[in-house]
Formats: structure tokens, C-alpha cells, sequence
């Protein structure tokens, strides 16, 4: 049992996980840097530790302040949340090391998951379908030729060891491949050492969907699949539960597929598995798993009524799941929108300052989770998120009307945010049909974004109606 | 003589380099011309480039590497 917790995070998910943990009885312990001193976190939470300056690699990417931090405080556990160390295989060690509780799943599984290729491998032995491509790490130019031939094009081309975007290269026939394949090798030998390369389909119009898992290390269940196809930059910005386009057939083939990559690798704690999805051929793609708690979890928790960071908890202190598959029911539908300091009508560029005044939403079906408070300064040094709005009504039509009406109640005065942008997009027509892939929200913008600017509701409106 | 400041338009991490393996864009001495970029100011996570808006030689640079800045902070001082 877990009684006195560290949240090793900052900003909404802290506030997030502080607020489960006291629902368990137990003791709640806030890291926070120099910056932070002011936050909601910190005064939600039991008590505070100090853990370094402003700038992140120094207090919430510093192992040994963390550590130090918890030793201070006495802690028994440390919860990651996400982004931070959350997916760092180290430090889960680091903290398993130091004889703590590490809320989430065993540094092997977090190191697995995170390597690309090795990922690829337990999910095509666990039978769950892949992006057609090369089976594992491809060295020898004959081998990647004769995969691209049978994969077809276009291809990407990836390094191995490589991540975020870089040595990514793209084939859209023989010719091409056969040109680009030397190049891509040797960059990815400058880069990273390693001039191993792997084979992937380039899936276009492609929808994100993504399967939210809770295991104890014995067994898992799935809590039914998100989908997150708007995205700006490879972020989400609007997430929902159900997918509105799956049909009930691949649901269920979809979320067995999840069950089983996770249960081959005795996972424990909540974690998701994300796959590209092909809405013309139906066709799903296991893609990455992420091994720990989403920002979009709140959806999955509206249609499924389970408190995914309360259960992720209770499991790292030692508990069997709770609930069989069976248990696992969902009603109705929910979307969450990221409400972000940032301005859309200047190309998001962030908008830090002091939040003077401040009108939450609320009612029925809505949740706000924030780390705002009236006359709150948002620091510069970490990310843009300040707050998720989360509406769950019985149908798509009724949540995207509860929508609408929660963001006009919505007031954030003294920051730019990300606001008017989904009230232009709750009343659109493309989104009203659910008629979008991971590209369309870019391409949208281009015609869109300048138009965002100042804009009030009235201005939001008319936009949408173009 | 006359010295001048260039301010920092963003809060956020200053930084005087392009990357961590990469020389710095000005030392204490150097010539800086109007518009040149002077260093980076990290905010939310978005690099954002510090153009000088004046010209002259800089006699010194007034905060570190990697510190915390507010807007309108004096970064450095500027001979014109």
C-alpha cells in the first residue's frame, strides 16, 4: 500500500493525480522548481519539496533532486504523470533503486516499448497488425530492396535509432528508393552512430486511434479505444471516446489486439497502445505504445466511468485489478479540447502572463481540468497546456452542442488561448461529420488561422460557417 | 559614446547558442549590426530568435547562458 506520494510533474496532471490520491487516503507530496512556488499543485498538495530552479533539466528532468526530493520528504512512491521523466526507463529504476514505488509499469517494459524496432517485433509476435514494412532492423541494401518491392510504395525510410522526426526519409517509387536508401544510411550512421535502417508504408489519411489499457502484471483490460486524429504538429488538440467512425467489428478486434501486445509483456499499470487507422479499407496499425497516463484519459474516464489515475495507483501499491473485461462498459460520448496559452491567429506562439480573471465552466457533463486560479501567472518555462475541457453527453451531436456552450462560459482573461480555435472547429462541418485524418486540422488552418485573430464567439462562428 | 540595451521580447530561458554544440552567435567585443540574431529565448518550449534593433559593438553581454529572463530584461549592452 501506498501512503505517502511524491508527484514528480507540474501543472494540470499533478493537480490530477493529487486529487486521487487524497480520494485513496493518501498522503500527498508536490515537487515543484523555483518557478512553480505559486501553483495549484503545490497548494493542493499536502506538502511541497523544492526540488531546483525554473528550467526543467535542472528540477523536473534532475534524477538525483527528484530523488532527493523524495527522500526529504520521506515518500514511499513516486508518480511520473506524463512527459518529464514519465517514460524514462532510468529513472523508474532510479526510483525502484531507491526502494520507492514507481507508479507505472517495470523499467524492462518502458525500455522495450520505447525502442522502435524492438516494439515492432513484440507486436508482430503477439499477432497484432504493424505497418506493413521490414519485420525488424534492416542492414543489407538487397534485403531493403526486395521489402520495398513487396511493401510497395510510398515507403518511409527510418533510422533505427533515431526519433523525432530525423532521418526520416520518404520513397515514392523504385527509382526514388534506390537513391535515397545509401543517403539514409549514412545519416543515420553520422547521426546516431548506428546506420541501421527499417521499412515502413507511408499510410495516407490515415485517422489516430488509440487503445487505453490497465494491467497488474498478470492481466490486462482495455477501457475501449480514443480517437485523436486533429492534430497540430504531431499534437492532439481534440480528442475523442468513441471513435465516431469505428464500426463495432474492428472495435472489438482492436482492442483485443491492445490486450494482447500488452498482456506478452506482463504490463502493469495504465498505458496506450496507439495505431493508424485506414477508415476506406478498415484496416488498423499498431504504431507506438505509450507506458503511462495520457492528457486525454479523462475522455476514456467520461464513457467508461473509471477513474484510470485511482486505478493506476491502487495497482502500483500491490492491488490485482479490480474490475474483469467483462466490467468494462462504456455509454455515450465525450471530447476533450486542450485549451493552450497560445494564440491561434499568430501561429500559436505561446502567450505566457498573469490570468486576471477567470470563468470556469461547468454543469452536467462537463469537466475542466486546469492548473489556472484567478490571478495565477502562467511561467514561461514549460509547456503551453492550461487546462483540458472534457464534455460527455448520451450522443456525438449532444456532446459537440454541451461543447459549445461550455467554451462560451469559458473565460480566460490576461492570456492569449487556444479558445476561439476549437469554437470555430465545434462548428464545423467536417468535424460535425467526423470527416478528418491526422493532416486535416493542418491544412484547415492554412485557410483558417489568420482568421482567429482576437476573435470573440460571434468572429469564431463566422468562421466556422466558411 | 553612447551605450544602449537590447531587451529580451519574451520571457523564458535565454540562450547564447544555436545548439549545445554550436559556437556562440556573439561574444563580448563583437560587432552587431541591426537585425542580427543575438541568441534564443526559449518559451513554452518554442525557440524564439533575439534580433538586435540596434547596431554598434557589444560591450557585454548581461546575462548567462541558459538564465531565466523576463520580458523587457536588459540581455546586453550595446555600444552605438
Amino acid at each position: 500500500m501506498i501512503k505517502r506520494l511524491l508527484i514528480a510533474n507540474r501543472g494540470e496532471i499533478a493537480v490530477r493525480i493529487i486529487r486521487a490520491a487524497r480520494e485513496l487516503g493518501i498522503h500527498t507530496i508536490q515537487v515543484y522548481s523555483a518557478a512553480d512556488a505559486d501553483s495549484l499543485a503545490v497548494k493542493l498538495a499536502d506538502e511541497a519539496v523544492l526540488i531546483g530552479p525554473p528550467q526543467a533539466a535542472k528540477s523536473y528532468l534532475n534524477v538525483p533532486a527528484i530523488l532527493d526530493g523524495a527522500k526529504r520528504s520521506n515518500a514511499d512512491a513516486v508518480h511520473p504523470g506524463y512527459g518529464f521523466l514519465a517514460e524514462s526507463a532510468g529513472f523508474a529504476e532510479a526510483v525502484t533503486n531507491a526502494g520507492l514505488t514507481f507508479v507505472g509499469p517495470s523499467a524492462e517494459a518502458i525500455r522495450l516499448m520505447g525502442d522502435k524496432v524492438a516494439a515492432r517485433k513484440a507486436a508482430l509476435a503477439a499477432g497484432v497488425p504493424c505497418v506493413p514494412g521490414s519485420a525488424g532492423r534492416i542492414d543489407e541494401p538487397a534485403t531493403a530492396l526486395a521489402v520495398a518491392k513487396s511493401t510497395g510504395f510510398p515507403i518511409m525510410i527510418k533510422a533505427a535509432a533515431g526519433g523525432g522526426g530525423r532521418g526520416i526519409r520518404i520513397a515514392n517509387d523504385l527509382e526514388e528508393f534506390e537513391r535515397l536508401m545509401p543517403q539514409a544510411s549514412a545519416e543515420a550512421q553520422a547521426a546516431f552512430g548506428d546506420g541501421g535502417l527499417y521499412l515502413e508504408k507511408v499510410i495516407e489519411r490515415a485517422r489516430h486511434i488509440e487503445v487505453q489499457i490497465l494491467g497488474d502484471g498478470k492481466r490486462v483490460i482495455h477501457c475501449f479505444e480514443r480517437e485523436c486524429s486533429l492534430q497540430r504538429r504531431r499534437q492532439k488538440v481534440w480528442e475523442e471516446a468513441p471513435s465516431p467512425v469505428l464500426p463495432d467489428d474492428i472495435r472489438q478486434k482492436l482492442c483485443a489486439s491492445a490486450v494482447a501486445l500488452a498482456e506478452a509483456v506482463h504490463y502493469c499499470g495504465a498505458g496506450t497502445l496507439e495505431y493508424l487507422y485506414d477508415d476506406q479499407a478498415r484496416d488498423f496499425y499498431f504504431i507506438e505504445m505509450n507506458t503511462r497516463i495520457q492528457v486525454e484519459h479523462p475522455v476514456t474516464e467520461f464513457i467508461t466511468g473509471i477513474d484510470l489515475v485511482r486505478e493506476m495507483i491502487r495497482v502500483a501499491g500491490g492491488e490485482p485489478l479490480r474490475m474483469a473485461q467483462a466490467d468494462v462498459r462504456r455509454q455515450g460520448h465525450a471530447i476533450e479540447v486542450r485549451i493552450n496559452a497560445e494564440d491561434p491567429a499568430r501561429n500559436f506562439l505561446p502567450s505566457p502572463g498573469t490570468v486576471s480573471a477567470l470563468r470556469v465552466p461547468g454543469g452536467n457533463g462537463v469537466r475542466f481540468d486546469t492548473l489556472l486560479y484567478a490571478g495565477y501567472t502562467i511561467p514561461p518555462f514549460y509547456d503551453s497546456l492550461l487546462g483540458k475541457l472534457i464534455v460527455w453527453d448520451e450522443t456525438r451531436e449532444a456532446a459537440l452542442a454541451r461543447l459549445k456552450g461550455a467554451l462560451a462560459d469559458l473565460e480566460i482573461v490576461g492570456v492569449h488561448t487556444t479558445k476561439t480555435l476549437h469554437q470555430a472547429l465545434a462548428s464545423d462541418a467536417a468535424v460535425a461529420a467526423a470527416r478528418f485524418d491526422t493532416r486535416w486540422l493542418e491544412r484547415w488552418l492554412e485557410q483558417n488561422g489568420p482568421r482567429l485573430a482576437e476573435a470573440g464567439p460571434e468572429q469564431a462562428r463566422e468562421v466556422a460557417a466558411k | 559614446m553612447a551605450t544602449k540595451q537590447i531587451l529580451s521580447p519574451l520571457p523564458g530561458t535565454f540562450y547564447r547558442k544555436p545548439a549545445p554544440d554550436k559556437p556562440v552567435y556573439k561574444s563580448d567585443g563583437d560587432k552587431v549590426a541591426t537585425g542580427e540574431v543575438i541568441g534564443l529565448v526559449e518559451v513554452m518550449k518554442s525557440f524564439n530568435e533575439v534580433k538586435a534593433d540596434i547596431a554598434g559593438k557589444i560591450v557585454k553581454f548581461l546575462v548567462d547562458n541558459e538564465d531565466a529572463v523576463m520580458a523587457g530584461q536588459p540581455l546586453a549592452e550595446v555600444e552605438v
